[in-house]
């Protein structure tokens, strides 16, 4: 079972990649729209939700444009830096990132949104720096809702298909991850493959839906 | 006279289940699952088909010749199965998806190693793609699509598959195989003569590649399917002039 191996591998790999990249912009762009006001700021919501309910064909279809050969970014990458991301696991951890943003970045919104911001005022009054307030009041009280759409956001990029498929293609070992070892392994009538790959992706879930589950804001009420 | 949503909602939603079932019992609808290669013959055989066949409308399903074997094998409501090769039609036979004596030859076609119209290289033979100039080559699933077969088997006659390995990307069907030579993303790929001649701007045959057994194309009624005799009127169409001018015109030979 190497295929299955390999590709439960590449899977961990395209969603962990995905997952610390979208905690990083997540918080980062949750906090500004939770707290800041300017103007294109429901645009910008709106955009950057927008890979949720796009197909992943037509996210996929962008990406080759942009990211290929010929495409804008992807020209420019190869000329200057040498850098190609079409057929390579990177171009599967973008896609596999923007697929996942709006899951990450919606929670984390909500979860500033809902910090109290008396408390940030008393610590301000206290003399914490407004860098302190944010790492010791602010992002405590916010972790929570955070790390529950994390995790979403990494459920949803394992199992990631459409626009990993059409960037990244379906390379054993280098590219093909579980989602697309099962459509190749069908495709080709490999029952018992597709069977194997299909268990292990349903107990990976499972567990990441049950971790989902246990952080998830209906729970902070535990909290000391 | 007032009404409220949800009423609306539901007379929307019986006079569309209406009309489905009206459509359905009206009009018969041919299921014909063909091989990529075969999209554009086959849209236009169809649209002069229904022309010609007021009362029959057929509805076209493509992909590669192995997965439209599996949609059967796991239940697809197929009436006429079309193939790109002789081995997905032979194990369609021996699961039971068609019958020996529904199946017919009617098209052939050549394999082609094509490159991208602005490629600074041009291979003369298979033996340039291990030049480090070649990076990428496009090569079907050999598990699913016939091309790859038939890709695998020049490249195995000439001791090549196993060093282009490292090279080949893999794809889903011949028509992403050459989507992806016509934007410049593969350096290389196998394709059909007829897949490579719909994209003369874009993509260049460098050279055709020669293989033992020739590549023909079998149609068959399916065993389940329940318009037996609609499926074998569209198979029996296949070998007309009108067909065969169209198979023609997309670069098919006569089989």
């Amino acid at each position: 079972m190497d295929v299955a191996w390999s590709a439960l591998s590449l899977s961990l790999q395209v969603a962990g990649w995905a997952t610390a990249l979208n905690l990083m912009l997540g918080i980062g762009v949750g906090y500004l729209l939770a707290r800041t006001r300017f103007v294109g700021r429901d645009l910008l919501d709106t955009l950057l939700t927008l890979p949720m309910v796009m197909p992943p064909t037509v996210l996929g279809y962008y990406l080759l444009v942009l990211l290929g050969r010929n495409g804008w970014v992807g020209h420019w990458l190869q000329v200057s830096f040498g850098i190609n991301l079409i057929f390579t696991l990177k171009g599967a951890v973008i896609a596999a990132t923007i697929v996942a943003f709006p899951l990450v970045f919606k929670p984390a919104r909500a979860a500033f949104e809902a910090v109290d911001s008396q408390l940030e005022e008393a610590g301000r009054v206290l003399g914490v720096s407004e860098i302190g307030i944010f790492l010791r009041i602010t992002l405590p009280m916010a972790w929570r809702g955070i790390l529950a759409g994390v995790l979403l956001g990494f459920a949803r990029a394992l199992g990631e298909f459409g626009a990993t498929l059409m960037v990244a293609g379906s390379i054993p070992g280098k590219t093909q991850t579980l989602s697309i070892a099962v459509y190749e392994a069908v495709q080709a009538g490999q029952d018992a493959v597709a069977n194997t790959l299909v268990l292990i992706t349903s107990v990976v879930c499972v567990v990441v839906l049950l971790g989902a589950g246990r952080l998830a804001p209906g729970r902070v009420a535990h909290r000391p | 006279m007032p009404k409220s949503p949800l009423k609306i909602a539901l007379a929307a939603v019986a006079a569309w289940v209406l009309s489905a079932a009206a459509a359905t019992a009206l009009a018969a609808d041919l299921t014909v699952s063909a091989a990529s290669s075969l999209t554009n013959a086959f849209k236009d055989i169809a649209q002069i088909y229904e022309a010609a066949h007021p009362g029959t409308k057929v509805r076209l399903n493509f992909g590669a010749s192995g997965a439209l074997l599996q949609q059967m094998a796991k239940g697809a409501p197929v009436d006429v199965l079309a193939t790109a090769d002789q081995e997905t039609m032979d194990k369609a036979q021996r699961e039971g998806l068609v019958n020996a004596a529904d199946r017919i030859d009617f098209a052939r076609n050549k394999l082609v190693l094509i490159v991208p119209t602005d490629a600074r290289l041009m291979p003369t033979q298979l033996n340039d793609l291990t030049q480090a100039g070649y990076t990428r080559v496009a090569i079907a699933n050999p598990a699913s699509v016939p091309v790859g077969r038939y890709s695998q088997t020049a490249l195995e006659a000439a001791k090549l598959w196993t060093a282009l390995q490292a090279k080949a990307i893999n794809t889903q069907n011949v028509r992403q195989s050459l989507d992806y030579v016509a934007r410049g993303e593969v350096d290389a790929g196998f394709v059909y003569a007829t897949d490579a001649a719909l994209m003369k701007d874009k993509v260049k045959v460098a050279f055709e590649v020669p293989l033992d057994t020739a590549i023909l194309y079998p149609v068959a009624k399916t065993a389940t399917g329940n318009l037996a005799a609609e499926a074998t009127s569209f198979i029996n169409y296949l070998a007309t002039p009108a067909a065969q001018d169209i198979l023609g015109k997309y670069g098919f030979a006569k089989p």
